[in-house]
């Protein structure tokens, strides 16, 4: 039982991570048709900018703080990158959705290119407080904390974007716009600010998921691969949920997470079947298309 | 029609050159650096088989992406089962060489209809999706090393005892290699080339264009669509039996990631997607340039360049990424497209020529 | 009189299809100018282009400004109101959350909409989804009569609704066309009659009748050009 309750656990977790990565993809195509690849690179930036900035900090920085500015820099690291990526790349070709989709895969290959080149395949260490690696006992389950971190941050970000989306004046023209992007201008309202602010958004939440990736899941280790693998479960898990729905990408990133944790435990002391974890989550998406091709929410925020 | 019989008569002297290069030694500087620079020098006719394997990858890929419409980011699955079975079945089962290439094809015909069909069910972004992640699924299950067949991260070399001589073994076989990579090319455009010269490469295009125009008209697209990613499937795993003959090894992260499949997109969409020779100028150019980088990084003076310079010019990925960005701005529709707006620019200059004259 | 709208040799072509091939007309400023023509002759097209919603050549001005290479939005800003064919509200919002996106003006008349439409008051937190088409239109209506726009494009606004809404829907109108120009492309040849004073009738992409709404008393005329008997 204990078991079952640690699995659960860090399946949670592990969906609370790629919740984030893949509502802001999920955004990004309901409203502007794009599968943007560059959401690996956003995440792997997020974390190298977590990692070069605690790496600065004078030794006496610890504790609680250490955290906070990493958990700042990443989401402040992925933003930027977003904002540049839409006002550079993704603005000039507007009305061309596969020259912007192209666009994003060349911008993913390069930046992951350069970060390579930079810093080498080898993973560098996140600087982090002490009582993120330790974890808690609760009778007989061992939680650890590192997983409440990003469960935490999971349900702050719904809460935070479900206010955003309901309650504020770009909330709702984003809302409007994954439905009807053409009314919206026909409104008056200039559809690309929604744009830059979706991606901007995406971007953000994408750099946390990338450093809340290296902690929980990847012992605190950063590497310049670390985006792409995550992309790739990020865009399942948008499939799912349903393209262009926010809830669609919590409900199948809490699905997707427990999966993958229960059947990597489970069969991965099967000899021959340790990705099987992985393959399962394939299988899942298989399973779903072929019952709900719109996936499990289709199109509504 | 006056271009296509100037397509193919450049095509044939261009494979007649090839064919014979081989034999020309000619020194040209600063076609491979750091390599004796003579044409038919091993490095280079190895770089020229390299590409040749991938300009008839890209070829096949295109079939599907150019000319049918369909997006899918898993091609790289069926090159990868075209390198690992055929390994497999060499070193690890010890098969004669015929028989390991049947049961390559038998596997990569198998792999292509059921992947395609259960693929094709969805359209659109999810058949991308699909295909991206049925193509991760077989990266996990390589690197699993499932009953200890692939080797893992590690990968698999080719035991090269069952080759036939002419195929391994020393450097001067790398002519014969070089060879069969070309041949490899060639039947690959003849393939193509019949493939969407037929009616069927037209009804390709045509759903492509408007998919339910041709349900209208009778035809059922899902027929035709699997047909061209089977076609597309086949050609990427006979890329990967001539790339592990090759290369010598099987190694997961250099044949089953998801970044060859993004370079084999780039590599068409380079060359200008729906165009034949540009997904082969673009495959040629993009490994080429590959290649070409990588030497070029290796070179005593380019370790003096300051660091702001010397990382990204190492990486030939970032220059090969940059490279796509910026033909994506402002080359829209690859080399074939450019090449085609000189060509309309010229008939246009013509005909106001010969209007004002 | 000036010209709430003048179109000049407005071409716009879709899919390949070339459809509408050079038409030209004025909408003079207040009162209602109906666009009519059988189905497919290109009226919504007309619309859309004037907005800025398909490529199109030719000249467009928008209450005395040029509009060419202009952005939807911008075009909008320039004071046109938009009530498409369809209604096109957004149904994931609710009917509060509709209106409050339309707003353009620094002070929006929420008091003129509840007076002409008081269920979309009572109703305001519902999804628009789950309106009722008659209901859907009222709120499609409101949605420019909140800014007070001078221009209105509207469409078809009729269109699938049942008798006793028609009439309701043509009194609203006929309210606000006392202080806007609308140009409306309507089928219902009885709204026409009530509430235009001038007709333009498009026939393949091209203009081929522009006069009064007198005109369609003319049975043999209106035969010609809609195929349909004349409003009694």
């Amino acid at each position: 039982m204990s078991v079952i309750l640690s699995l659960a656990f860090s399946g949670i977790a592990l969906g609370a991570i790629y919740f984030l990565a893949a509502s802001g993809l999920s955004l990004i195509y309901g409203l502007m048709d794009i599968l943007n690849f560059a959401h690996g690179m956003f995440m792997t930036l997020g974390a190298y900018a977590g990692w070069d900035v605690a790496s600065h900090l004078p030794i006496s920085w610890g504790g609680v703080w250490l955290l906070v500015v990493e958990i700042v820099v990443s989401i402040v690291g992925g933003a930027l990158a977003a904002a540049i990526t839409e006002l550079v790349l993704i603005r000039p070709l507007y009305g061309r959705p596969l020259a912007q989709v192209l666009v994003t895969i060349g911008l993913d290959l390069a930046v992951v290119a350069l970060l390579l080149g930079g810093f080498g395949s080898n993973s560098l260490t996140l600087p982090v407080p002490l009582w993120t690696i330790e974890a808690s006992r609760f009778g007989k389950v061992i939680l650890p904390h590192a997983d409440f971190i990003a469960i935490v941050a999971g349900l702050i970000v719904v809460v935070v974007l479900e206010w955003f989306l309901r309650r504020t004046r770009y909330g709702i023209t984003i809302r409007a716009g994954v439905e009807n992007r053409e009314m919206v201008s026909a409104l008056g309202i200039d559809v690309g600010r929604a744009f830059t602010l979706v991606f901007v958004i995406g971007g953000a939440m994408a750099g946390l998921a990338g450093l809340l990736y290296s902690v929980v899941f990847s012992g605190d280790l950063v590497s310049p691969l670390q985006g792409d693998s995550l992309l790739i479960f990020a865009f399942i898990v948008v499939v799912i949920g349903g393209l262009g729905s926010i809830r669609g990408s919590a409900v199948a990133g809490l699905i997707v997470g427990l999966v993958q944790d229960f059947a990597n435990y489970y069969l991965g002391t099967h000899s021959g079947l340790a990705e099987f974890g992985n393959l399962s989550v394939v299988l899942l998406l298989a399973v779903v298309l072929e019952w709900r091709p719109r996936g499990l929410f289709g199109r509504t925020l | 029609m006056k271009s296509a019989r100037v397509g193919l008569i450049v095509g044939a002297c261009a494979t007649l050159l090839a064919i014979v290069l081989p034999f020309i030694g000619l020194h040209i500087p600063w076609i491979l650096p750091g390599v004796v620079d003579v044409v038919n020098s091993t490095g280079t006719l190895d770089v020229l088989a390299l590409c040749f394997v991938f300009a008839g990858v890209a070829l096949g890929y295109d079939v599907m992406f150019g000319y049918t419409g369909l997006l899918s980011l898993g091609v790289v699955m069926h090159f990868a089962a075209g390198v690992y079975v055929f390994d497999i079945a060499l070193t690890d089962w010890h098969w004669p060489v015929f028989s390991a290439l049947l049961l390559t094809a038998a596997v990569a015909l198998f792999l292509g209809l059921v992947v395609g069909a259960v693929s094709l069910r969805v359209s659109g972004i999810a058949f991308t999706m699909v295909t991206l992640a049925f193509a991760q699924a077989f990266y996990f299950l390589i690197e699993d090393n499932p009953h200890g067949l692939t080797g893992g991260d590690d990968g698999l070399s080719l035991l090269s005892n069952r080759l036939p001589a002419f195929l391994s073994g020393a450097v001067s076989n790398t002519r014969n290699l070089y060879w069969v990579a070309l041949g490899f090319l060639v039947v690959t455009g003849v393939v193509v080339w019949v493939v969407t010269e037929s009616s069927t490469g037209h009804v390709f295009v045509a759903i492509r264009d408007n998919e339910q125009r041709v349900e209208v008209l009778g035809l059922r697209p899902f027929g035709f669509k699997l047909a061209a990613y089977t076609v597309s499937s086949l050609i990427a795993s006979g890329g990967g039996v001539v790339y592990v003959l090759l290369i010598g090894t099987a190694v997961p992260s250099a044949v089953a990631t998801t970044t060859l499949t993004l370079s084999i997109v780039i590599m068409v969409v380079l060359g200008g997607a729906a165009s034949r020779w540009g997904a082969v100028a673009g495959g040629i150019l993009y490994i080429y340039l590959q290649q070409y980088l990588v030497k070029v990084a290796a070179e005593p003076t380019f370790a003096s360049l300051p660091a702001v310079l010397r990382v990204p010019l190492s990486q030939p990925q970032f220059l090969l990424g940059a490279l796509f960005i910026l033909f994506v701005l402002f080359v829209p529709g690859g080399l074939a497209g450019a090449l085609l707006r000189i060509r309309l620019a010229r008939a246009r200059h013509k005909t106001i020529e010969t209007t004002s004259s | 009189m000036t010209n709430a709208l003048e179109i000049r040799d407005l071409h716009v072509s879709i899919a390949g299809s070339h459809v509408l091939k050079g038409i030209t007309f004025d909408v003079p400023e207040g009162g209602v100018t109906a666009l009519l023509g059988r189905n497919g002759v290109g009226k919504t097209t007309t619309l859309r282009a004037v907005l800025g919603l398909v490529a199109r050549t030719g000249d467009v001005r928008v209450l005395g400004t040029d509009t060419r290479g202009m952005a939807t939005h911008h075009i909008v800003r320039l004071g046109i109101g938009y009530v498409p064919e369809d209604r096109d509200v957004f149904a994931g919002l609710s009917v509060a959350e509709n209106l409050r996106l339309a707003e353009r003006a620094s002070e929006p008349d929420y008091d003129a909409v509840y007076a002409l439409f008081p269920e979309l008051k009572t109703r305001a937190r519902q999804r628009a989804g789950s309106l009722s088409g008659g209901q859907q239109q009222m709120l499609s209506i409101a949605r420019v009569l909140l800014n007070g726009w001078p221009l209105l494009l509207v469409d078809e606004p009729s269109k699938g609704l049942a008798p006793k809404l028609v009439t309701e829907l043509a009194e609203a109108l006929e309210r606000v066309a006392a202080s806007a120009t609308i140009l409306l492309v309507e089928q219902n040849l009885a709204v026409v009659a009530r509430l235009a004073q001038r007709i333009v009738v498009l026939d393949h992409g091209d203009v081929v009748h522009q006069g009064a709404t007198s005109d369609l008393g003319d049975a043999l005329l209106t035969q010609q050009l809609l195929g349909v008997a004349g409003a009694s």
